[in-house]
């Protein structure tokens, strides 16, 4: 438990969100957020060790050239500080395993699921599910319902309920290895966020966009404190971004931020 | 050990679905006709290095497959069933983005740099389970769909105990060793032409000889003979003269004198169309505004740059990027938009970027003809260009906000590619204003980003041509957003430190333009291109000097800041290099390996260029009024209308792009109760912080065009004005940019209505000034593109004459912001504008067939006034709905405002202000400029019929919660009697490629 919530805000090589995610986090009352270049971080010039929060935001991290965020996977298991030192991903689980929290954004879910971090969390780093190509074989841009479980272990999506955020990915469609890691995730509600129509997850295309299996549109860890999701949450954190906010009642604060609220505040000790 | 070359094949596992492949396999149905099963898409790496077996398994394992989802081979076929394979690669020296990444990938497994002869590239592979059987067939499907034979090479395995493809490397060997030329110049006129066809110099007889006559001058002899140069000009010096004098870069004709004869039969001397329309229109406005003058910098930087917050101003700029787009539509329209990215960025001190607009102008993807030789056909085209931009755009990080797809039968001679960038640039950069440049003598010039190929040469001369059979590969280029990213992270980080004192973009032209641009500031400069670091070896000095090589700027750093800028580069992972230096003796002055082989007056490179002397002559009489019979049913004649390509919905487009990225959407392109609703303009609030808001518009109206070019022109203005203004911006904010794509203007002997073009152009600018003075819109800045023709043998296909004008507005409050859709039943609908019987050209009158007509003109004064008083009503929140009227007229615009909002509307025609229209189809379907829709608030009725006293405002009824749009006629009778969501579906058909038809967010 920590008195002060500093946020590392990761950014470089191809992550195009981090100006509006480091906004997100301030407008959530986070003490520090610092937005650190990657190659300040691979140099040994920045350092996890100064913050409780880590934040992958979204982007093309290496152009996504070689799948979604696989080469920046390769990139961080590969990039050591210090020669003979601790790898990048060593830095990340060992941060995780001091009881940091993590948040990743469409890409930075992507290289969550992609290092093995989600859902099976720094003790058990193997890769069980992926995200995939979209079912529709293509980027899109659009909003989508989502569905917080109750029962999820997860810090970020405390009592959020129902709530808009939108998607724009090309390869979001989650999918599992096998029967057995759908179980383990399943049992342990470690899908946070599911693709909602109606109140109930779905699978009927545009409302799950991608054709994520089990609706799933997050992921988060058995301890709860690593949440990866699609959506972006800092996309959504004002009214006027809304798209119907011209037409309807929208409240003045986003949904998004909701989840940036109950992040600094289970740093803070208030519910974590 | 040594290299070796190992082959790694990557596919989705057999048990999961291809997503790439199911998406091709309807394509090759769609596109081609045939039928195919099953496609599935393996990645091929082809990887030479240094390393024992394990390490190029760990590396395949960890950088290359997905072990969830996918399986690799290497060195070996990846198993599976399939009737025949193809192969396709780039061809060697093609930027490979995929394979720059899987490189940087190996040199991280490898945990050193990759040595010389170590590399991976990357190929792909189709595998089709089974059809079509005919080798015509299967070739007509890689060729027509799979493989652009200009940047790619392709081959086929087709089973039957055939050898599966072998590892291939595609790299660039260029076996000679580099060279300057000298060429003489006094060569009898028809040589001397013929020299600058063989060259692409593209140089006219008249601009030869300016060249010959500047070689003898007796101070250019005696700074050869200081500079150890020969009399006679290198190849260096041409080749920088042509590309600094090309009609892209120098803008010719609009510099020309031209003497017009207008459709009134007067002739009179026009000296420049652009500092008499465009830089003279825009100081007239600036005059007049006084105080409230938005501009800061206009027409002498990348972009043009008007005032937005205290901290902050706006910068803007619209390209166009045809020719390539014609010969490889997705590296052409990838390279369009980061490239225009580059312009915002490289202006002032560097702009960060915060949306991108794209319009399009295709032929229809339905087109069925035969094509002319080295023409893509329309729908490759659409597809190829839409997935460049997205992925030049979504990549960047940039939104993609604003845009049009517009179709025309001409438009298969060149396909328009308008891409458009804002940027928002600090006020400041530390005590200094920042939309200057400071550098100055002694500047060290830094060249930042990727390496230099043959990439593009040739393309600023290139695009200055009619499109022919031998046109160059070399010209075109494809970007690498992720490189570029890179690049701007680094130079803002520099910015903000004080690290540079100038900086601009290398687009066409590259170096040459770049620094040639630059060095005007100090008086000179002096560059050593062995330096510049190369793709490859073997480039002569003025391939260096000429290519347009992507993702690079150059940059100039005062001496003393040089090793913190560089330290900060290689930090950054950013490749810069110092080339040389600023220098004030006059002299643009080129090295290669120690010997000077470029020494050119600055003076005569940049004013040594003889203007031309055009002829304009208005070719077609006035046009006249037509009436086709009245159609029986009006509500049928709508939905047609709805389905047209102009018209239709362009979700297939809008969804693909990120239109939201970097958290300051307002207005996105489609709005309404389920996001189907076409938006008029987007608003984005570029400062998290702040909510003021950018209003981007753009009005385009080119078929009008050939029935009068000045209607179009005026009709394009007004359309860019009021979608700004409909969505709220304040039209005392409004700036303008000006995009010329015009068909060749000069005559000749394979142009012979050239004289009627120039004429067209003449009347397009003179609208443009009327308009702007009228409404109070200064323009900042503009581009033209001048040959957008096709030509092969008898065959000529010239554009109609395309203006795009963009418009910026402001909005201080961007919740002030007001959308087109119908928002609650019982609202008042209101029709803001006069309706004349203006049918000529309409989607109307093509629907019908009809090519004749008086096409939409505007009335800028009147129209200004009536837009000052409608934002009154918008600003003070009067208006839930506003809507402009264009394509399909103000049955349209009814029919979106309803089905946007899933709302329907009891409406009567007859309180139209109309001028003596007095067809019920007319009223409905003409496209008379200055008009909106608008929906009033319930209880605002008095105060807006107040606020818009002595105005053509009309209210024609109401909205109401049943789904039925009704319209009565002039007789009383309904003459539209429709279900909105089926209005809706009939829109939304056309591209709705995905098959979203249930596309409903609420759930």
């Amino acid at each position: 438990m920590a008195e002060r919530c500093r946020v590392f805000v990761l950014a470089g090589n191809g992550t195009n969100c981090e100006v509006e995610t480091a906004h997100a986090w301030r407008l959530a009352g986070a003490d520090l957020v610092d937005v650190v270049p990657i190659w300040d971080w691979a140099a040994g010039r920045a350092s996890l060790d100064a913050y409780e929060v880590l934040t992958f935001p979204g982007g093309f991290m290496d152009g996504d050239d070689l799948g979604s965020a696989r080469a920046c996977a390769h990139r961080l298991r590969h990039t050591a500080p210090r020669p003979g030192g601790p790898t990048l991903l060593e830095e990340v689980v060992a941060f995780v395993r001091r009881g940091g929290l993590v948040l990743g954004i469409c890409n930075g879910f992507q290289l969550l699921v992609k290092v093995g971090l989600l859902p099976n969390g720094g003790d058990d780093p193997r890769p069980t599910t992926t995200l995939g190509p979209n079912a529709r074989g293509r980027f899109e841009d659009r909003w989508v319902r989502l569905l917080a479980d109750p029962a999820s272990p997860c810090l970020f999506t405390r009592g959020l309920g129902e709530f808009e955020l939108p998607v724009r990915h090309g390869e979001g469609r989650l999918l599992f290895a096998d029967d057995a890691a759908r179980k383990t995730t399943l049992d342990r509600h470690l899908v946070p966020l599911r693709y909602a129509l109606k109140g109930l997850p779905t699978d009927v295309y545009p409302f799950n966009p991608n054709g994520a299996e089990e609706a799933a549109a997050a992921l988060t860890d058995p301890t709860g404190r690593i949440l990866g999701l699609m959506p972006h949450p800092e996309a959504f954190v004002v009214r006027t971004q809304h798209p119907r906010w011209t037409r309807e009642t929208v409240p003045e604060e986003g949904a998004g931020l909701r989840l940036f609220r109950n992040a600094v505040q289970a740093v803070r000790g208030g519910n974590g | 050990m040594g290299v070796v070359i190992h082959r790694v094949e990557v596919g989705i596992r057999e048990d999961r679905e291809d997503a790439a492949g199911r998406r091709l396999a309807r394509r090759i149905g769609d596109d081609l006709g045939l039928r195919v099963e099953a496609v599935r898409v393996v990645e091929v790496y082809t990887v030479e290095c240094d390393a024992p077996r394990e390490t190029l398994e760990a590396f395949a394992a960890s950088a290359l497959c997905d072990p969830v989802l996918q399986r690799h081979a290497i060195d070996a076929p990846l198993e599976g069933d399939f009737e025949w394979a193809a192969e396709v690669a780039l061809r060697p020296g093609v930027t490979d983005n995929v394979g720059r990444t899987a490189s940087e990938a190996l040199a991280l497994q490898l945990g050193r740099p990759l040595g010389p002869d170590e590399l991976v590239t990357c190929a792909r592979q189709y595998r089709v389970a089974r059809g079509p059987g005919r080798p015509e067939d299967r070739a007509r499907v890689v060729e027509g769909l799979l493989c652009n034979l200009l940047i790619e090479s392709y081959r086929l395995w087709e089973g039957g105990g055939a050898a599966w493809f072998s590892a291939q490397v595609p790299r660039v060997t260029l076996d000679r060793q580099p060279q300057v030329r000298t060429w003489r110049l006094d060569l009898p006129d028809e040589e001397l032409l013929q020299l600058s066809r063989d060259n692409v110099w593209a140089l006219s007889l008249a601009e030869l000889r300016a060249i010959e006559a500047y070689f003898r001058r007796p101070d250019a002899r005696a700074v050869r003979a200081r500079e150890g140069l020969p009399p006679e000009p290198t190849d260096v010096e041409l080749e920088c003269l042509a590309q600094t004098w090309s009609e892209h870069c120098k803008h010719k004709i609009f510099s020309a004198r031209i003497r017009h004869r207008g459709p009134d039969g007067a002739e009179r001397d026009v000296d420049s169309l652009f500092k008499t329309y465009v830089r003279g229109t825009t100081e007239a406005v600036r005059a007049a505004k006084g105080e409230r003058d938005p501009c800061v910098s206009v027409f002498d930087d990348n972009a043009g740059v008007v005032r937005f917050l205290p901290d902050w101003h706006l910068v803007f700029k619209v390209e166009t990027h045809n020719s390539p787009s014609a010969l490889d539509p997705y590296g052409g329209a990838l390279t369009g938009i980061v490239g225009v990215n580059r312009d915002p960025f490289g202006t002032g001190m560097g702009a960060r970027l915060f949306c991108n607009t794209d319009v399009f102008c295709f032929a229809p993807p339905g087109w069925k003809g035969e094509l002319p030789p080295r023409l893509l056909a329309p729908r490759r085209v659409l597809e190829g260009v839409r997935e460049g931009v997205e992925h030049g755009g979504n990549k960047s990080g940039i939104p993609t906000v604003n845009g049009s797809v517009v179709f025309h039968e001409r438009y298969l001679g060149k396909p328009l590619v308008y891409c458009g960038t804002g940027g928002i640039l600090p006020a400041r950069t530390g005590e200094r204003d920042a939309h200057r440049k400071y550098h100055a003598p002694g500047d060290a010039i830094v060249m930042v980003g990727g390496r230099i190929g043959k990439d593009g040469i040739h393309g600023a001369t290139f695009s200055s041509e009619e499109l022919h059979e031998g046109s160059p590969a070399t010209a075109v280029q494809i970007g690498d957003p992720i490189t570029q990213k890179r690049m701007t992270d680094f130079l803002l980080v520099a910015r903000d430190a004080g690290l540079y004192s100038g900086i601009t973009d290398n687009g066409a032209g590259g170096l040459s333009s770049s620094i040639g641009e630059m060095a005007r500031q100090t008086g000179g400069a002096d560059i050593d291109l062995t330096h510049a670091p190369l793709k490859y070896a073997g480039l002569d000095p003025w391939e260096i000097l000429l290519s347009e090589a992507q993702e690079r700027m150059s940059v100039a750093v005062p001496p003393d800041q040089v090793p913190e800028f560089l330290a900060l580069a290689q930090r950054m992972g950013v490749l810069a290099t110092a080339l040389g230096k600023f220098t004030d003796d006059g002299i643009f002055r080129v090295r290669h390996e120690g010997k000077v082989v470029a020494a050119l007056h600055m003076d005569f490179l940049h004013e040594g260029l003889p203007r031309l002397d055009l002829r304009a002559a208005w070719g077609t009489p006035p046009p006249q009024p037509v009436r086709p019979p009245a159609p029986p049913d009006p509500g049928g004649i709508l939905e047609r209308l709805l389905a047209r390509p102009n018209v239709c919905s362009k979700h297939y487009w809008v969804r693909q792009y990120d239109h939201e990225v970097q958290g300051g959407s307002v207005v996105k392109p489609l709005c309404g109760s389920r996001g189907c609703g076409p938006s008029d303009a987007a608003v984005v609030r570029p400062v998290l912080e702040s909510p003021r808001g950018v209003v981007i518009a753009h009005g385009i109206a080119a078929k009008f065009a050939d029935l009068d070019a000045h209607a179009a022109a005026l009709s394009a203005i007004d359309e860019g004005i009021r979608n700004a203004v409909a969505t709220g911006a304040d039209p005392e904010t409004l700036a303008g940019l000006d995009n010329f794509c015009w068909p060749d203007p000069v005559v000749g002997p394979r142009n012979p209505d050239g004289e009627h073009k120039l004429a067209q152009l003449v009347r397009t600018c003179e609208a443009l000034r009327e308009a702007c003075l009228a409404h109070g819109v200064p323009l900042i800045s503009g581009k033209d593109s001048m040959k957008n023709d096709y030509h092969h043998g008898d065959v000529r296909i010239s554009i109609p004459p395309t203006l795009l004008f963009t418009v910026l507005g402001q909005i201080p409050d961007a919740a002030r912001a007001v959308t087109m859709d119908f928002k609650r039943p019982g609202e008042s609908v209101y029709v803001v504008g006069r309706t004349a019987e203006e049918l000529g050209g309409s989607e109307y009158f093509a629907l019908l067939g009809e090519a004749g007509g008086v096409p939409p003109t505007a009335r800028p004064e009147e129209q200004a006034r009536l837009y000052r008083k409608l934002h009154g009503a918008l600003a003070e929140g009067l208006v839930s709905a506003c809507h402009d009227c264009s394509d399909g007229g103000l049955g349209v615009a009814l029919a979106e405002a309803a089905f946007a909002g899933d709302m329907g509307a009891e409406l009567d025609l007859r309180p139209l202000a109309a001028d003596g229209v007095d067809r019920d189809d007319l009223l409905l379907f003409s496209e008379s400029n200055g008009r909106f829709v608008v929906a009033v608030r319930i209880g605002s009725e008095a105060r807006f019929e107040t606020r818009m006293a002595g105005t053509p405002c009309r209210l024609i009824g109401k909205t109401h919660s049943g789904g039925r749009l009704r319209i009565s006629g002039l007789e009383g009778a309904v003459v539209v009697d429709r279900d909105v969501r089926e209005l809706q579906a009939v829109w939304r058909a056309p591209f709705d490629f995905a098959g979203e038809d249930r596309e409903d967010a609420h759930g």
